[in-house]
Formats: structure tokens, sequence, C-alpha cells
């Protein structure tokens, strides 16, 4: 039981550095990715490619990090200019590649057998009981590390420029704002935030594979940060638990609705994903804790 | 090496018309309705699964089943969207697009939950293929490529004759100086979903004639669909036509040089290259 809630705990931790990302790059400038399981898959697979050839972990973790920050500018490269409706159809895109690239290449990634071993920081010295909490605090300091950071980001003027990007890119560039850089840099910090998580989440499981990164996964981040409250760090952090703890009650379904084929099973859980994302947007759009906007501070001194 | 060129294009074409369906419907919503609706996907395995249903239970023909999807995939999007997307509208066309992602996922569920994961086929008669010189050409893509061509023609004159047409596009120009004109932008959007979602529909069941039918039939062509729509310029429905072609034929080239689960990757390599170079599409309005 305990190693149970030690496991749904620190996977709840990576879903909170996932939903962190998208709270950067939509909550905050207002840009959709569609494609953030493809980053999370970015990472996974570069660190455990990078620690599989004799990387220490740590440079490993980094290795995942430029990569998601590659990956990010790649994808952004022709589209950020554009419409924003293009941002969704080349990121839901990139999602579909990664995976695609993942099942296919069998020289890098090994296919659908996936990659295992995938080697856990200090787990020799730790042991099988030590490992999972030592793993869960380390992915909790750096859940709190992430939000740290970009709290201090959310209060900064940078994070008033996305959010003005957010609200009027026209009126933003206006004001003398660079505009793309702004757009490119979040996206860019965001992806790496989430490519940190795929690593994170290889070197727990000790395995990765195609299957581990559905487009699902999106939606599973995007539930949480809706609901949790978009434009607002902790908000995107508490959604992600909220939904890590969602999921799992849905798996004692199979109790509740006896005579069910497994397939109709696993559709009503993706169903209820679906409908609570879509119940949450209808409903409160802002989500349950909601982005403070500060009053604008009083004027001092006569004009 | 000439001769497997020249199937490839040929087969390209005969898939790229299998798209254009289910591009126009596409395009189409996005026209009206200023979003790029993901729930297209379901649309297609709906129509897809109601044909295979009627099919498999009381042997219906050709022409029956593609007008019974078209109805059935018609009603789902008009009742999804008028329940779950229509609220979300004036949020924003990315709400109202991730909205559309949440519907498609439940739509999809529903049709894994009654029919299960596995693979389905038609029961029609099979005919063998036909031979052009070097160039092999199945009957069934051949009709397929029929179908789709009627139904095309059916669309443009829609568009271009009927009041519901001419208002649609009124509304895609300029909702504003419609309302003027007295259009209900209300009814209009409803009629875009209902056409945009019968058109996936019968794209659905040329899908299912072609090879079979599963849950992800629709989500596995969803990339090559939105391709084709951004090659034309989102928006416009002849370029969806032409992007639809020219992504079916981009396809079935590359296929000589990559293995063929590498189908999405083309689409997706086509959208980027065409974003960078020519973001408007061949036939598209402006893109920023």
């Amino acid at each position: 039981m305990t190693s149970y809630v030690l496991f749904t705990l620190t996977i709840g931790g990576i879903y909170a550095l996932l939903a962190l990302s998208l709270n950067l790059v939509w909550g905050m400038a207002g840009m959709v990715n569609l494609g953030l399981a493809g980053f999370f898959a970015v990472g996974a697979y570069a660190s455990a490619i990078a620690t599989g050839s004799g990387a220490p972990v740590v440079l490993g973790w980094l290795i995942a990090i430029a990569c998601g920050v590659v990956a990010g500018l790649v994808i952004t490269f022709a589209t950020l200019r554009l419409r924003d409706d293009y941002l969704a159809i080349v990121t839901l895109g990139f999602g579909e590649v990664v995976r695609l690239v993942a099942l296919n290449e069998r020289w890098l990634t090994n296919g659908a057998d996936g990659i295992s071993g995938i080697p856990g920081p200090l787990k020799q010295s730790l042991g099988q009981t030590g490992f999972p909490i030592f793993y869960l605090i380390l992915v909790s300091a750096i859940v709190c590390l992430v939000w740290l950071v970009l709290r201090r980001l959310d209060l900064s003027p940078y994070g008033r420029t996305l959010k003005a990007i957010r609200e009027d890119q026209e009126l933003t560039r206006f004001a003398g704002k660079p505009v793309l850089r702004f757009k490119y840099e979040a996206f860019a910090l965001a992806a790496a935030i989430a490519a940190l998580a795929g690593a994170l989440y290889g070197h727990f499981q000790s395995y990765v594979s195609p299957d581990h990164f559905q487009s699902l996964i999106t939606i599973y981040i995007f539930l949480a940060v809706t609901a949790g409250g978009v434009g607002r760090p902790l908000g995107a952090v508490a959604g992600a638990y909220a939904v890590v703890i969602f999921l799992e009650a849905t798996r004692f379904f199979a109790d509740v609705l006896p005579g069910l084929q497994p397939v109709q099973l696993a559709a009503v859980r993706e169903m209820l994903v679906g409908a609570a994302l879509l119940v949450v947007l209808l409903w409160k759009p802002t989500g349950l804790l909601s982005e403070r906007i500060a009053p604008a501070t009083p004027r001092t001194g006569s004009p | 090496m000439f001769s497997s060129l020249l199937q490839a294009i040929v087969s390209g074409l005969m898939t790229g018309s299998l798209i254009a369906l289910p591009a126009i419907g596409f395009t189409t919503i996005f026209a009206v309705l200023r979003y790029p609706s993901f729930a297209i996907a379901a649309y297609m395995t709906i129509g897809g699964f109601a044909a295979i249903y009627a099919n498999q239970h009381f042997g219906m023909g050709v022409i029956p089943l593609l007008l019974l999807a078209a109805v059935v995939s018609g009603l789902v999007g008009l009742l999804a969207e008028q329940t779950a997307l229509a609220p979300l509208r004036p949020a924003g066309a990315l709400t109202a697009a991730i909205g559309s992602i949440a519907l498609n996922v439940v739509l999809e569920n529903i049709v894994r939950f009654s029919f299960g994961n596995d693979l389905q086929g038609f029961d029609l008669p099979i005919h063998p293929d036909m031979r052009f010189g070097p160039i092999r050409v199945g009957t069934q893509q051949l009709q397929n490529l029929a179908i789709a061509v009627v139904v095309m023609g059916g669309i443009f004159a829609f568009l271009r004759f009927s009041r519901f047409g001419r208002a649609m596009r009124a509304v895609a120009d300029n909702d504003d100086l419609a309302r003027l004109k007295g259009i209900d932008p209300k009814i209009i959007s409803g009629v875009a979903v209902a056409v945009g979602a019968a058109l996936a529909g019968v794209g659905g069941v040329l899908l299912g004639m072609d090879t079979s039918i599963d849950p992800l039939t629709g989500y596995r062509v969803l990339l090559s669909v939105f391709a084709a729509a951004v090659l034309g310029g989102l928006g416009s429905i002849p370029g969806a036509v032409v992007g639809a072609l020219a992504i079916g034929v981009a396809e079935e080239v590359s296929l000589l040089a990559v293995p063929a689960t590498y189908r999405g990757a083309i689409a997706f390599f086509a959208i980027l290259a065409m974003l960078t170079f020519r973001p408007r599409g061949l036939l598209g309005e402006r893109s920023t």
C-alpha cells in the first residue's frame, strides 16, 4: 500500500511538471501545445538513450532538457508568426510523429519493445524500499523549484508581458515588446520543462516505450490545468495531483461496473476524462484556483 | 522505376480523393465557425461504423450506406456541436479547438464501448483489380474515386447555387455583413457543422470500404486531413480538394523511399514545409 501511494505521488509530481509547462504556454502566453506528450517522450527517450550509452543520470537529464528546447524551437520556427490555430495543428502532429519515430527507428529507440534497464539514480545503494522514497522527495523538490521559478516569472515584468501577449498581441507589439521573441522563449522553456518531466519519468519507471506517450496524456494535462486554474502555477500543480487521483480512482471501476469487457472499461475511463474536460471548460473555464489579477498600483504624486 | 512512380501517383490520387471529403468538411467548419475542429476524426469513425452496422445487419448496398452515414454523422455532429462546443466559441478559437479534442475522445470511446477495438470490414462483393499496362487499379478504389467526385460535385453545387450555400459563403467571407443582410449566423453554423460532419462520415465509409475500420480510423488519417486543408489554405474548399490530392500523391510517392508507417509523418512535414514557405496555402486566405 505504501509503495502504491509513493508511486501515485511521484507520478503526480511528474504530471505537475507537465501541467506547469502547459500553464506557461497556454495559461500565461495564450499559445496552445497539443503535442505535450511528444515533448514528454523526447525527454524520456533522450535521457534513456544518453544514460544507456554511459552518461551519468544528471547529464542525461540535461541532455533531455536540451533536446526539449531544440524540439520546441524547431516546431515553432514556422508557426509562431501565423495565426494561433496553426500552432494547434502543428503541435498535435508533432506528438504523433514522435510516437511514429519511436516506433520505427529501432536502432535508436528499440521500436515497440521500448528501452528497459534505465538506471535510477542511487538505486543500488538505496535499495527497493529506499529508492521510491528518495525519488518521490527528489521529484517533489523539482516540482517546488520549477513552481517557484514560474511563480516568480508570473509576477515579474516578463510574466506580465506574456499575459499581455495572451490578451492582445497587436497592442503588446505596439507597446514596443518583441512579441515573437517572448513567444519563442516561453514555448522553448515550456518544452524544456516537459522534457525534464519525461526524463524523470523514464528513470523512475526504468522502462519507456511508445505506448507510454499516447496523446491522451496531453488531454490529462489540459484537464489538470483547466480544472486547477489557467494562468496560475499553483492551480496547475493542484490540478495535476487531482487528475492523477481521479485516474487512479477510475481503476476501481471494474468493481463498480461488473459485467463489462476490459475494452469497455478502458473506453469508459477515457470517456470520463474527455467529458470531465468538456464539463470544466463549459462550467468553470477559469478553474478552481483562478488567476489572481493584482489591482493596478495607485499613482503616487500628482500629474 | 518509372512505372512504380506512375503507380504511386495513381494510387496517391485515389487515396487523396478519400481524404478530400473529410478535408472539405474540416475546412467548411473552419471557414464558417473559425476554429479547427478535431472532432472531425470522430465524425469519420462514426459514419464508418454506422455504415458497417447497417451493412452487417441489414445487408444494405453502397449508396444507401453512404446516405445513412451522412445522416448519422451529420446529426451527431450537429448535436455535439450545439450542446458541447457552441457555448465555448465566444471564449476563442483555441478553447473551442481544445473542447473539440475532448469531444473527439468522448465520441471515439462511445464507438469503442459499443463495437470494441477489432478491425471490421464491409461485406461487399469483391472485384478483381484492373490493369492498364503496368498500372494496377483496384475496382473498389475506382468506385470510391467516382463516389468522392460525385459528392464533391454535389457540395460545390450546394455552395454555389443553394440559398444556404450562398449564405454560408457570405458568413465565411464577412459575418458582420452577412448578419446585416438578415442571415442568421446560428442557423448557418448549424448547417456548416452538419454538412462538414456528414462529409466526414461519407469519407469514413469510403476509407472503411478501401480497407477496414476500427475506432481509431478517423484519428489515424486526421493529420492527412489537416495537411490537405493547410496545403490548400485553411477555409478554402477547392483548396482542400487540391491539397488532398497533393498529400495523397506525396504520401504514396514517398512510400517508395520510407516505411509505410511513416504516412502520418509525411503529412506532418508537408504541413511544416507549407507553413514555412507559403503559409496561406495554395488557394487560401491570409494566415496571420
